[in-house]
């Protein structure tokens, strides 16, 4: 079992839980990743670590309830328990001294573009970035990422918040005024890094994006976590989660994570039926995103 | 003085064991069974068990000893059975084999002790392997405490991975004094046992049942430990003060046929095919979280002609597939499954097309599997394996549909320990070099065994590498030369 110490929305859905694992606080490195494990009878799902402290023993993690696990684990408080956790799994960022880099954040991929875009203005690189969100409440973590930003723009579908549109209409803009970007990250929904891919591949950046595919073991032993990259399978779990954008297959990434769609739905309605039989409501559906959910990363739907 | 002649409990003459003929296994019927994961095989009684023992021919020099993998003292156990003395036979099976109602299940014993059985020769051999779960089955239910440990030692072992390597090395290292730390990188211990062999052919209790008896030698175990990435090899050697570490972290990477439509939905590894179902328990979707796709009336096929094909096929058929294929390349002669499970796929009602290969995997339009084309196989000149190489036959090429393709044609090597282990040797295949005696690798203090070295085997011969570790880490830990 592994204690929550500390637990607060952030955002409507989105929670953010501080956890007690030493052994993971002590080894993780920007760009990785846990699985956890909420009971007996969950499944395994895979978050990324947002950050973690080596002295206290403790990694933080943000989490957007979009599934039935995601919606049980943002019902849990401050002093319960994940019965299991595991990691730091995954590749680490590579951080070099690129000179300017555009990091683009959708959403709770914001979370997990953090410590990247920390180490990578710690390594000397200058850094722009744009952050994303349907409208202003799903903007994350602004204020961390603007200290480590030497501009940060902001766009908002609806445009209730910086600027109307999207983050790869940011990126157009910058890139035609001349900014000399050396490296894009783009950590989001699928659609918006296929769109950022699609951008940058014309204007030949080279750009970096973590995959989010359906995952089990995440040691690489089960291979559910393949994707198509440059023509061959490779395995998000090992291989990943970040790659080259230009390489990667968007296509059968979308398809394969919406395998269990139906199963997802079904799982996700049967919980929250039983949990409002039980009285419970408030935590059932709690801060549940208004609109439908979405893809995102760092956490399989 | 003469040496003492050989007392023998069996009342029944020589001449006149050949005429027993061998027990059957009491097994759940197969239209039954294919709706359940519960056990197939369901045990000897003591009336069989004794039946079969009183075949065994007391051989002066027991080949089946010789060819098992952790050198079971067969002759002996078999005779305890005899006598009646079943908690003996099962101490005396546990002098070298720590998990003896696993092995009883799961060992290719045709390959093995069975498959030298002198009786072999003119009829069918002693039921060695049913003979052990039988004893081994009696002894839990017994309840019998676990033998005494020598006394201890001082030294700390550390084991990555807790498969059939592992808790073998484990076993005998607790036995011998030392403290036994066992990482696992999953929820739960047993590494293939319970990700990869489903319950219906080996039971969670009964492995649960097997951890529990370590535990109470004292063997200590961890979950959720990825060594190569949650600690490193050096830091439990340096900094967790480990003075041996067995590496037993078994096989890796599913390999896929690189064909084309290999990454449409319905294409599944078995490793992930099979998590699913018995690590996670998706056939009992939703009472558990983790999902499958509904096979219920479907058409499912397996590629590949080894066990983990055939556990997931049948697992497949428990799931309601109403065609299910075994596609294998090779003819049946060439396949590594066990026979028992040959024969209970069979008689389940699995459809073995065999010298068949798919070419390509075909989209329903909509991004799901629809079928696979198939290439019939001609058998050539045997190639390097040994066994003949399959030929394509020209204009042979047919289309199978199906709505699941599971893909059990091998592994390759996990890299997690090895890239993060300096001065760890491994082979081109990059699975760790390791002697083939006493398992030791290039690193002083290290050992290695299993899947790891060898690429995809079997449980027992995992767990003679775990037992040739144990004895090579005991001399290391008594002399400290390397």
């Amino acid at each position: 079992m592994y204690r929550i110490l500390d637990a607060q929305f952030i955002a409507p859905g989105i929670k953010r839980f501080v956890i007690d694992v030493p052994r993971i606080a002590k080894k993780h490195q920007a760009g990785q990743f846990v699985i956890l494990r909420l009971h007996e009878r969950g499944e395994r799902i895979p978050i990324t670590i947002e950050s973690s402290d080596r002295e206290k023993g403790t990694i933080r993690i943000v989490v957007q309830a979009v599934g039935k696990t995601t919606y049980e684990l943002n019902a849990l408080e401050k002093g319960q328990a994940i019965l299991d956790v595991v990691g730091p799994l995954g590749k680490p960022s590579e951080i070099e001294k690129y000179g300017t880099v555009a990091v683009l954040g959708g959403g709770v991929g914001t979370a997990l573009a953090y410590p990247t875009t920390a180490a990578l203005k710690k390594a000397g690189n200058r850094i722009l970035t744009i952050l994303g969100g349907r409208s202003r409440e799903l903007v994350l973590l602004e204020k961390e990422m603007r200290e480590v930003s030497d501009a940060l723009y902001v766009t908002t579908d609806d445009g209730s918040y910086g600027e109307k549109g999207l983050v790869t209409d940011k990126l157009r803009e910058l890139i035609g005024k001349g900014e000399p970007i050396q490296l894009v990250l783009a950590v989001g929904p699928v659609p918006m890094m296929k769109a950022v891919a699609d951008l940058t591949r014309e204007h030949g950046i080279k750009t970096i994006v973590s995959l989010n595919p359906i995952m089990i073991d995440g040691t690489g032993m089960c291979g559910g976590c393949r994707v198509l990259v440059g023509g061959k399978s490779q395995f998000a779990c090992v291989d990943g989660p970040e790659f080259d954008a230009h390489q990667v297959d968007f296509g059968v990434l979308m398809r394969r994570n919406r395998m269990y769609r139906d199963e997802e739905k079904e799982s996700l309605e049967r919980f929250q039926h039983a949990c409002e039989g039980n009285g419970q409501s408030g935590t059932c559906r709690s801060g549940v995103a208004e609109t439908a959910p979405v893809v995102i990363a760092g956490g399989k739907p | 003085m003469s040496p003492a002649k050989e007392v023998s409990a069996n009342p029944v003459p020589m001449k006149e064991r050949m005429k027993i003929p061998r027990q059957g296994m009491p097994e759940q019927a197969a239209e039954l069974r294919v709706m359940n994961f519960t056990e197939v095989n369901l045990g000897y009684s003591m009336e069989l068990a004794r039946q079969e023992a009183l075949r065994c021919l007391e051989c002066a020099k027991p080949t089946c000893e010789t060819y098992c993998p952790v050198g079971v003292k067969v002759k002996d156990f078999v005779k305890l059975i005899v006598a009646g003395d079943y908690l003996g036979a099962a101490a005396k099976i546990r002098e070298d084999n720590v998990l003896p109602a696993i092995t009883g299940r799961v060992c290719p014993q045709e390959d093995h002790c069975e498959g030298f059985c002198l009786l072999h020769k003119k009829v069918d051999s002693l039921g060695i392997g049913y003979l052990e779960r039988f004893v081994a089955d009696y002894e839990q239910k017994a309840g019998a405490p676990p033998a005494a440990n020598a006394g201890p030692t001082g030294k700390k072992v550390a084991i990555v991975g807790s498969g059939p390597a592992g808790l073998s090395a484990a076993g005998d290292l607790i036995q011998r004094g030392h403290q036994v730390h066992v990482f696992e990188a999953l929820h739960e211990i047993g590494g293939v046992l319970v990700y990869g062999i489903p319950e219906f052919r080996l039971p969670k209790q009964v492995i649960r049942e097997q951890i529990d008896t370590m535990r109470k030698m004292g063997v200590e175990f961890e979950t959720n430990v990825v060594v190569g990435k949650t600690v490193s090899i050096d830091e439990l050697l340096e900094e967790e003060g480990y003075d041996a570490l067995f590496i037993a972290t078994g096989a890796g990477l599913p390999v896929f046929l690189n064909i084309r439509g290999e990454h449409l939905n319905g294409v599944y590894s078995a490793n992930e095919f099979l998590t699913r179902i018995n690590l996670m328990h998706a056939y009992d979707f939703p009472r558990y979280d983790e999902p499958m796709v509904s096979l219920r009336g479907k058409h499912v096929a397996v590629i590949g002609g080894g066990n983990t094909a055939l556990d997931a096929i049948r697992s497949a058929r428990r799931l309601g597939a109403e065609r299910a294929y075994v596609l294998y390349r090779r003819s049946e002669t060439e396949m590594p499954a066990r026979a028992e499970e040959v024969k209970h796929a069979k008689q389940e009602g699995i459809d073995f097309q065999v010298l068949t290969n798919p070419v390509e995997f075909l989209d329903d339009g909509r991004g799901w599997l629809r079928a696979a084309r198939c290439q019939r196989m001609e058998l050539g000149e045997p190639d390097a394996s040994g066994r003949r190489r399959p030929i394509p036959i020209a204009g042979s090429e047919f289309e199978v549909p199906l709505s699941l393709a599971i893909i059990a044609t091998g592994t390759s090597a996990n890299p997690l320990v090895q890239s993060t282990t300096p001065g760890l040797k491994t082979n081109k295949r990059g699975y760790i070099e390791a002697d083939g005696e006493s398992q030791r690798t290039s690193r002083k203090g290290v050992f290695a065994g299993g899947d790891i070295v060898t690429g995809s085997a079997t449980v027992i011969l995992a767990m003679g590498a775990g037992r040739r570790a144990a004895k090579a880490i005991q001399e290391y830990l008594n002399t400290g030369a390397w």
